[in-house]
C-alpha cells in the first residue's frame, strides 16, 4: 500500500515541470526512513473485554496489518469435561460465556440429548426459547455498553446497564441466579417458571421495548456516532464464507441465515419473528442488526410466554434420563448471541464424555480482525472489535 | 528622633493603597487590597511584638514601611489570587462530577459535603501515590515538559481577570498574551510524548500537533472578530463594550457556538480527547506519568476547561456584568463571572455526557472545512454591522 503510495507522488510531482520548489518534496520522501511500527494493545488494554491481543501494525494513524493473539484465558475445558459424568458439565457450561452463560449450557443439553434420543417436553422447549432470548438480550446489552465505552462516551455504558439489570433480575426470578445460571438439565430444564413469572416478564419487556429507544436515540442522533460506525470495517460475503463468519456479523453483509429459522430447534419453528439483515457489511450494519435483534428478542418472548401459559401448569417440563449415553458420534449447533456455537461430542458408552468439542463463534470471527482493520485509523479498531463483541471465555476455552 | 509606638493598632492603620508610591496598579485591584491589608496585620504584629522586646528598633520600621508592604503585599496576592482560582476550578471538578453522574442515573461523588471532598481525598490519594518512572525515558524532557504544560495552564488560569478589580494584568494586548500562553501546551504535549519511549505516548503526542493546527486558527479569527467589535485588546474594554451594546453571543450567535467547539478542543474535552484516547491509546500522551505528576495533569486540564469557559463568558457572555441591573454590577461581579463560568462549564459537561470521541481526520475536517468558514462567515457579519454603524 506505502509504495503504490509514493509511486502516485512522485507521478504527481513529474507533472508539474514548471514550477521549481526549493524542496524536492518526492526525493525527500525517498529519503526520510520512515517505519512502520506494531503496536501491541493487550492482553491489559481498555479495548480488549477481557484477555486478549490484538497485534496492529501502524503507518503514522493508518492501519496495515494486524494480527490477534488469543490464548490467555485457556483452561482445558474439553479436557476437563472428558474426566467428569455428564450432568456435572453442565455447571462447567455455564462458565464457557459470562455475558450468555444460558446458550452453552443449553447447547450441550442439546447435544447430550441427541446422544441419548430423547425428546425434551414442549414446556421445557419453550421455557429454554426464553432463557436463550434472555439471555442474547443480556449478552447484546452488555455489547452495547462496551460500543459506549470504545467510542469514547460513557452514558451509553451506564444505561445499557441500567437495561440489563432488569433482564439479569429476570434470570434471578427464573432460576436464582444472576450469570452463571446453571439452569437447563438434560432432557428439559431445573424448575418450572415461578409463580408470578409470566406477569414479571412481560413486564420488563414492554418496558424494555420503550426504554432500549433512548439508548439507540444516543447513538442514532449523533453524527458524530454513526460516522465513527459507517464505512469502517467493511466485509463482503464472500470474506464472510471464506473465514467462516457467524452471526450478526454475518447478517450485516447481506447473507440471510439465522439458525433459529432456517434449521430450528427447541421449538423455534412455533414461534413467528423476523430475522433483521443489512447489505452494508459496515460496522454500522452489525450494530444496527444487532439492534433490531434485541427488539426482536423481546418479540419471541412474548409469544414463548402465551405457549407456556397455554400448556397450563401441570406440563411436564423436565424427563427422566440414563446417566449412560449410548457409543456413537453426535452434533448439536445453535444461535448464540455472537454467532453458530457448535458441540461436537464423541461418547463411549460410560457415563462420561469420550470427547467433547466446542466451536465458539468468537474464535473465528476474530481471526477475521485482519481484514476488519486494514487501511482502517487506529482510532478505529476499538469501534470495529467492538462489533465483534469479543467474549474470552468461549474463545480459549 | 524614631517614634514610640505603645500598641499594635498605631502599626497597623489600613491607609489607601493608591497612596502608596510603590503600589504597582493603574487602577484599584481589589486582591492586592486584601493582601496589603493582611499584611499590615501580619507584619504589624510582628514589628509591635518585636517593638515590645526592642523599643524604637529599625527593624519594625522596616517591617510597615511602603515598600516592604508592597513586597509581602504582592507575595500574598499570589497566594489569594491562585488559591481563588483553585478553589473555582475544584468546584468545576465537583459539578463535573455530579453533572455527569446525574445524566448517568448514578449518583456521582458521595464523600463529604454533597461529594466536594472527593476532590480533597483524590488529591490526598495521588500526593501518597508511589512516583515511578519508567527505566528508558528520557528524563529531563520527561519532567520539565510536564511541569512546562502544569506551570502554563495554571498561569493562564490565575491571569484570567474575574472583574475589573480583581486582575493580575491589565494592560491592552492582556487577552493575545492569555491566548498565546494557552496555545502553548500542545508544542509540550508532543514533546512529552517523544520522550516517554511509549507507542501509545508518542501517537498522542503527534495527535496533539495535528489537532491544534485545525482549531487553533479558527478560534483566532474568532477572537480577532471579537476584538474587532469591541475596538481593543484589552478584557476589561471588551467586556465594557458589550455593557455598552449588548453581549456578543446575540450579533455572533455563529461564532459564539464554533467557538464553544473550539474552546472544548483547546481544553481537550471529550469530544476532542484524542491525544489521551483511552480506548486505543490507554492514556495516550498521559501514560507514562504516575503519583502526584498524573494528579497534576487532570488538574491542569481543569485548568484549561476554566480557561475556555471564561474565555467564553468575556468574549461573548458580557464577562462580569450583568444587564439591566445598572449599578448592582458594582457588588460581587466576581461571583457573577465565577457563576457564568459554571454555567458555561455545565453546558460543556452535557457535551461530554452525550457524545463520543471523533476521530483524527474528522477534527482535521470540522476544523478547516466547517469551523474556518463559519469563522470568516461571522468576521464578515461583524464587518457589515461595524460598516453600518451598529457597533
Amino acid at each position: 500500500m506505502m509504495a503504490d503510495d509514493n509511486s502516485e507522488q512522485t507521478k504527481t510531482a513529474g507533472q508539474m515541470p514548471a514550477m521549481k520548489p526549493v524542496v524536492d518534496v518526492a526525493a525527500e520522501t525517498a529519503k526520510m526512513e520512515t517505519d512502520k511500527m506494531w503496536v501491541i494493545m493487550g492482553p491489559q488494554h481498555p479495548f480488549s473485554h477481557g484477555l486478549w491481543t490484538l497485534k496492529i501494525k501502524v503507518d503514522g494513524e493508518i492501519v496495515t496489518d494486524a494480527e490477534p493473539i488469543v490464548g490467555y484465558l485457556h483452561r482445558g475445558w474439553e479436557k476437563e469435561a472428558e474426566n467428569r459424568p455428564y450432568p456435572k458439565i453442565i455447571p462447567m457450561a455455564d462458565r464457557l460465556c459470562y455475558a450468555a452463560s444460558m446458550t452453552y449450557t443449553h447447547l450441550y443439553c442439546m447435544t447430550v440429548e441427541k446422544a441419548l434420543g430423547i425428546d425434551p417436553p414442549d414446556k421445557a422447549k419453550y421455557i429454554m426459547i426464553i432463557a436463550d432470548e434472555i439471555n442474547r438480550l443480556q449478552s447484546h446489552l452488555m455489547w452495547l455498553a462496551a460500543v459506549g465505552t470504545d467510542l469514547g462516551n460513557f452514558t451509553v455504558f451506564l444505561w445499557a446497564m441500567r437495561e440489563r439489570e432488569y433482564w439479569m433480575d429476570m434470570n434471578v426470578r427464573l432460576c436464582g441466579a444472576r450469570m452463571t445460571t446453571n439452569y437447563p438439565r438434560i432432557g428439559g430444564v431445573r424448575n418450572d417458571t415461578p409463580e408470578l413469572f409470566d406477569r414479571d416478564i412481560i413486564r420488563c419487556t414492554e418496558h424494555f421495548e420503550k426504554a432500549v429507544w433512548d439508548i439507540i436515540g444516543l447513538i442514532d442522533d449523533s453524527s458524530i456516532y454513526v460516522s465513527r460506525m459507517k464505512n469502517t470495517g467493511i466485509l463482503t460475503p464472500e470474506q464472510c464464507a471464506n473465514l467462516g463468519i457467524t452471526g450478526p456479523a454475518l447478517r450485516g453483509t447481506g447473507v440471510d441465515f439465522d439458525l433459529r429459522r432456517d434449521d430450528p430447534y427447541s421449538n423455534y419453528d412455533q414461534i413467528d419473528f423476523d430475522v433483521p439483515v443489512l447489505k452494508q457489511g459496515d460496522s454500522y450494519a452489525r450494530y444496527m442488526v444487532r439492534v433490531e435483534e434485541m427488539l426482536q428478542s423481546c418479540k419471541i418472548i412474548k409469544q414463548a410466554m402465551a405457549k407456556v401459559r397455554a400448556l397450563g401448569k401441570n406440563a411436564p417440563y423436565r424427563l427422566k434420563v440414563p446417566s449412560n449415553v449410548p457409543a456413537g458420534r453426535h452434533f448439536a449447533k445453535l444461535e448464540d448471541p455472537r454467532g453458530e456455537s457448535m458441540m461436537y461430542l464423541i461418547s463411549d458408552g460410560t457415563d462420561k464424555p469420550y470427547r467433547l468439542k466446542v466451536r465458539s463463534p468468537i474464535f473465528v470471527n476474530v481471526s477475521a480482525s485482519r481484514e476488519l482493520c486494514m487501511g482502517c485509523r487506529i482510532a478505529d479498531v476499538p469501534a470495529i472489535m467492538a462489533m465483534i463483541d469479543m467474549c474470552l471465555g468461549e474463545t480459549d476455552r | 528622633m524614631p517614634m514610640v509606638y505603645s500598641s499594635i493598632l498605631d502599626w497597623v492603620n489600613f491607609p489607601d493603597i493608591m497612596a502608596n508610591p510603590y503600589y504597582p496598579f493603574e487602577t484599584y485591584n481589589l486582591p492586592y487590597d486584601i493582601s496589603q491589608k493582611l499584611w499590615e496585620i501580619i507584619g504589624g504584629t510582628i514589628a509591635w511584638l518585636i517593638n515590645l522586646l526592642f523599643p524604637g528598633n529599625p527593624v519594625s520600621e522596616w517591617l510597615v514601611c511602603d515598600m516592604t508592604v508592597n513586597f509581602f503585599a504582592l507575595i500574598i496576592f499570589m497566594i489569594v489570587v491562585f488559591l481563588v482560582v483553585f478553589i473555582g476550578i475544584l468546584i468545576s471538578l465537583w459539578e463535573e462530577r455530579k453533572v455527569l453522574g446525574r445524566t448517568m442515573d448514578r449518583r456521582g461523588t458521595m464523600v463529604g459535603m454533597k461529594g466536594f471532598l472527593q476532590c480533597v481525598a483524590d488529591g490526598f490519594k495521588t500526593f501518597m501515590k508511589e512516583d515511578t518512572q519508567p527505566r528508558k525515558v528520557d528524563r529531563m524532557t520527561y519532567m520539565w515538559t510536564v511541569s512546562l504544560v502544569i506551570g502554563t495552564s495554571m498561569l493562564i488560569a490565575c491571569m484570567i481577570p474575574l472583574s475589573d478589580r480583581w486582575y493580575v494584568v491589565n494592560y491592552n494586548t492582556g487577552l493575545l498574551l492569555i491566548m498565546g500562553l494557552f496555545a502553548l501546551a500542545p508544542f509540550f504535549i508532543l514533546v512529552s510524548g517523544w520522550s516517554q519511549n511509549n507507542k501509545y505516548s508518542l501517537i498522542g503526542g503527534m495527535r496533539a500537533a495535528e489537532m491544534m493546527i485545525s482549531y487553533e486558527i479558527p478560534m483566532l479569527i474568532l477572537i480577532a472578530t471579537a476584538c474587532l467589535m469591541a475596538g481593543t485588546f484589552n478584557i476589561g474594554g471588551i467586556v465594557q463594550a458589550q455593557y455598552d451594546t449588548m453581549p456578543y453571543f446575540i450579533p455572533q450567535c455563529i461564532g459564539f457556538v464554533t467557538f464553544f467547539v473550539c474552546a472544548n478542543a483547546e481544553a481537550e474535552r471529550t469530544p476532542f480527547d484524542l491525544a489521551e484516547a483511552e480506548s486505543e491509546l490507554v492514556e495516550g500522551w498521559q501514560t507514562e506519568y504516575a503519583g502526584m505528576k498524573w494528579g497534576l495533569i487532570m488538574l491542569a486540564d481543569y485548568m484549561r476547561g476554566y480557561v475556555s469557559c471564561a474565555m467564553i463568558t468575556i468574549l461573548y457572555l458580557g464577562g462580569w456584568n450583568l444587564p439591566f441591573i445598572g449599578d448592582l454590577n458594582n457588588y460581587v461581579p466576581e461571583l457573577v463571572f465565577l457563576l457564568k463560568t459554571w454555567l458555561v462549564f455545565f453546558a460543556m459537561i452535557i457535551v461530554r455526557a452525550a457524545l463520543p470521541r471523533v476521530r483524527t481526520d474528522q477534527i482535521l475536517n470540522l476544523g478547516w472545512k466547517v469551523f474556518m468558514p463559519l469563522s470568516i462567515i461571522n468576521l464578515v457579519i461583524v464587518l457589515l454591522l461595524k460598516m453600518g454603524g451598529v457597533f
